[in-house]
């Protein structure tokens, strides 16, 4: 495993992509070919089943520390990690276990069919045979959870560049269902068991946000306007009674919306499509969060698949029985679109709607009304434009609505995980109720990670009590929150349910005298 | 009786009249170490181990007024006698033990139980009353010997070399820095940034012989560095200087190291767990072997860590005072960088 630690160290100690790439391409030389194969797997979400209880590995790690379990769980909320916490606390082994990534792989998948007892006997012999860095990686394998940093493009990326491969052909491959026993390395990466033509997509066509006056873009006539939709991009593709949809980071999602790829399946001919993937309850767009939920799950729920479902609104078609359709203008491609669709009718499967307007004066009333249906704005595409590669200025202009803001004051803090682990990163905010303060959002993102540390230093100067995860803190840090729309609830206690919070600036001349008032907060609300 | 209290000005021993790493100005101040948190500006007076005389000088002033102790040598101040134990933190450092009427108080400072081949090694000091930091008080954070992280590092510095890049190592200027010279001594040339070349001096002048360094001017160029090995203070990572060396490849050496979030926060490309600090197992150890009745946490993780040594019957309570936490070595380093 020692190869296999070496390349997690490399791949942690730097945040550049060609080093990884160069991490990764040396791992791939000396490695053996099952090990190959394993480490595709287990970067692309093929892991095995969990053998082991969480719960048992924490019993454990504390049967052979002594530790009481409340300091075990002040640890972890340093760490951030499981995995990484037991590695930590345990003591430096006092033997020397040398096995390659598949031999340990697989003597874990055969822990299946034993007994507690002789899981527990595997698990302190093997920690007690490891180091650090591979005890850590023994217990990622063990728990089944690798996140590591690296995307799947960047695992392509580098295996492309190891194999000569085409990026597209690999990534159908690996994606496919296939088995790290059932398989070779060079059947895998010379794509034997697929056809690549069947899945290759396009480049998406991408809009600039717009920064001219709309009386500079000529006249209404010359422009398609459309809702712009805050979902996930996806290019729908389907050649020879095969589906696949691919994701604008160019990964393939086919798995993830099972619904929209039997409904495609179940259609007729070839096509490309281009659309937005969407929750979409009753007729009614859901909101990010809700779609959020289903993304990147390693099974989908009945439930979760009857709670969220998820419609396509597609707005461009870019092949039509084989034909390039990108360089016919987009009154064209949408005409050929509507045929096809207006045709099948295919349930799930909606035209974007194409707005009407009559001058550019209600064109903005429109983007201003649009946060009331959860659009995110407007798209203005030139009748005339092609579907281009990339982005090009001038044809496709994305007009978003501007987000609401608030000053609220920050009162709970709490570290975050992974790579923020070290410092307090998730951030509860308050605003005033009369004399009072009362909690109106929690939002993750939006410092700079010289903000966060500055934040951090507040907080362990300034928290209230000091055990667990959260901190309650001083009532002194005043920021300002965006968000997109605002709506009564139960659930919370300020009454107000805020979408997508989050934070656009530290405001450092402001003091908590400043922040705003939940009932004026209110009357946001429409 | 008390023999030491925690006053707002710092830790104070009524009988005696001084007071010891005080962070106010006071009358005679008695100083563990010279990191900057512990000895501060405007005493009428220091006492401090001869070693650590030079560094008060170079980073407070020349002209103050300054009395030095031998390790072991007693001292008879108003009656409480005074005598400085080794605490292996940096050179210097010395734990403070007070004895009045039989009755012995121990003020570690910041102390390491490893012996990292440049402070004198730590001293057990049996006492009934101890102070202690907890800067690593939580059982994740235990130290590889110091052979084997050493042996990282040079390894670090040969893998560079191989790939024409310059090894940059981000230690604090006093302590971790000339910890990384001997770890690399060897290997290449070794360039310190000029905040460390002074207290490289100030360990000079009482004899102790470091490798061979230069000081470069990172307002000049630099190229010449390239393949080499750099040291740097805390207070220069993500600045020009860093940007400036020539295909660099940078290691941050802290105890904070440790733990693989913060290595992944900074944008370093390797982390060392090296520290001045007692681990986990370090701070027990010492703690136990002091036999004393009641322990006093100052800074660190002193909550979590008091309760668990109430709980395994050491009686603690924890003390405010105004030392370094966490991570405020690299906010201690900003204050003496006159190049950048």
């Amino acid at each position: 495993m020692k190869h296999f630690a070496d390349l997690i160290n490399a791949l942690e100690s730097t945040n550049k992509t060609n080093a990884k790439i160069d991490a990764i391409i040396d791992y791939l030389e000396r490695a053996p070919d099952e090990d190959k194969l394993w480490f595709i797997a287990l970067f692309t979400g093929k892991r095995p089943k969990r053998n082991i209880n969480t719960n048992y590995m924490k019993e454990w790690a504390l049967e052979i520390t002594q530790l009481p379990f409340w300091l075990f769980q002040e640890s972890y909320s340093s760490v951030g990690d499981l995995g990484e916490t037991i590695s930590l606390i345990l003591p430096p082994p006092t033997e020397k276990i040398e096995k390659t990534l598949s031999e340990w792989m697989n003597e874990i998948i055969s822990l299946k069919t034993k007994t507690d007892a002789e899981k527990k006997e595997f698990v302190l012999a093997s920690w007690n045979g490891l180091d650090y860095t591979e005890r850590l990686i023994f217990n990622k394998l063990l728990g089944g959870s690798f996140r590591i940093g690296v995307s799947s493009k960047t695992l392509i990326n580098s295996l492309t560049k190891f194999s000569g491969q085409e990026a597209s052909t690999l990534m159908h491959s690996l994606m496919g269902k296939w088995q790290p026993d059932e398989v070779s390395f060079k059947e895998l990466i010379s794509a034997e068991n697929i056809n690549p033509d069947n899945s290759k997509p396009y480049p998406f066509c991408l809009a600039y946000p717009l920064e001219k006056e709309l009386e500079e873009l000529g006249t209404p006539e010359e422009w398609q306007i459309e809702y712009k939709w805050d979902g996930i991009r996806g290019q729908i593709i389907r050649r020879n009674d095969e589906v696949f949809i691919w994701s604008r980071g160019e990964e393939l999602v086919t798995e993830q919306f099972p619904e929209i790829a039997e409904t495609i399946q179940a259609m007729k001919g070839n096509f490309v499509l281009d659309g937005e993937i969407l929750a979409v309850h009753e007729g009614k767009v859901l909101n990010f969060n809700e779609l959020q939920k289903r993304l990147n799950r390693k099974t989908l729920t009945k439930k979760m698949l009857s709670e969220i479902p998820i419609e396509v609104f597609c707005y461009d078609l870019l092949e039509l029985e084989g034909n390039d359709l990108r360089e016919k203008p987009i009154s064209a491609r949408r005409a050929m679109l509507e045929e096809l669709l207006l045709n099948e009718n295919p349930e799930k499967i909606k035209l974007s709607q194409v707005i009407n307007f009559e001058n550019w004066e209600d064109l903005n009333q429109i983007r201003e009304n649009s946060r009331e249906i959860n659009s995110e704005g407007l798209m203005l595409k030139q009748k005339n434009s092609h579907y281009h590669s990339g982005r090009k200025k001038g044809d496709w202009w994305k007009w978003k609505i501007s987000p609401l803001t608030i000053d609220a004051v920050l009162i709970y803090a709490q570290k975050g995980s992974g790579r923020r682990s070290a410092y307090y990163t998730d951030y509860s905010f308050a605003v005033k109720s009369g004399d009072a303060l009362v909690t109106i959002a929690k939002a993750y993102s939006g410092l700079t990670d010289k903000e966060i540390m500055e934040v951090s230093k507040f907080v362990n100067k300034n928290a209230i009590e000091k055990f667990g995860p959260v901190r309650t803190v001083k009532a002194e840090l005043v920021f300002e929150i965006a968000f997109e729309g605002i709506g009564f609830s139960n659930r919370h206690k300020s009454g107000v349910a805020l979408r997508f919070p989050r934070i656009l600036r530290w405001r450092k001349d402001k003091t908590v005298n400043d922040i705003d008032d939940i009932e004026e907060i209110k009357k946001l609300i429409q | 009786m008390k023999l030491i209290t925690f006053t707002n000005k710092g830790i104070y021993c009524p009988q005696g009249k001084f007071y010891i790493d005080p962070w106010r100005p006071v009358d005679l101040a008695v100083i563990t170490h010279g990191h900057a948190d512990h000895a501060r500006w405007g005493m009428k007076k220091y006492l401090c181990h001869h070693f650590t005389k030079p560094i008060l000088k170079k980073r407070i002033a020349e002209d103050i007024e300054c009395q030095t102790l031998q390790y072991g040598e007693v001292l008879n101040i108003n009656g409480v006698k005074l005598s400085l134990h080794p605490a292996g933190h940096i050179i210097g450092s010395a734990q403070i033990r007070l004895e009045y009427k039989g009755y012995v108080s121990v003020i570690s400072g910041d102390y390491k139980v490893q012996n990292d081949g440049l402070s004198t090694p730590f001293e057990v000091v049996k006492c009934n009353e101890f102070v202690t930091e907890s800067t690593f008080g939580l059982p994740i954070y235990n130290w590889l010997e110091v052979d084997d992280l050493n042996k990282k590092m040079q390894s670090w510095v040969l893998k560079n070399k191989e790939n024409q890049k310059t090894s940059v190592f981000i230690g604090y200027s006093l302590g971790k820095a000339q910890r990384i010279m001997k770890a690399v001594e060897g290997l290449g040339k070794i360039h310190v940034h000029y905040s460390i070349g002074k207290l490289n001096q100030a360990f000079e002048e009482v004899g102790i012989v470091l490798p061979d360094y230069e000081i470069p001017d990172f307002r000049e160029n630099i190229k010449h560095v390239q393949g080499e090995i750099v040291i740097v203070p805390p207070a220069l990572l993500d600045s020009n200087v860093i940007k400036k060396i020539p295909d660099a490849a940078t290691a941050i050496c802290s105890g904070w190291m440790q733990v693989r979030g913060a290595r992944r926060w900074r944008s370093a490309d390797a982390g060392f767990p090296m520290s001045d600090h007692a681990d986990w197992k370090g701070l027990l150890q010492a703690i136990k072997a002091t036999e004393a009745e009641i322990v006093h946490v100052t800074h660190g993780q002193t909550e979590v860590f008091s309760k668990y040594l109430n709980e395994i019957g050491i009686k603690s309570d924890v003390v405010e005072t105004l030392y370094g936490n966490d991570d405020d070595e690299v906010e201690k380093e900003t204050t003496e960088n006159p190049q950048s």
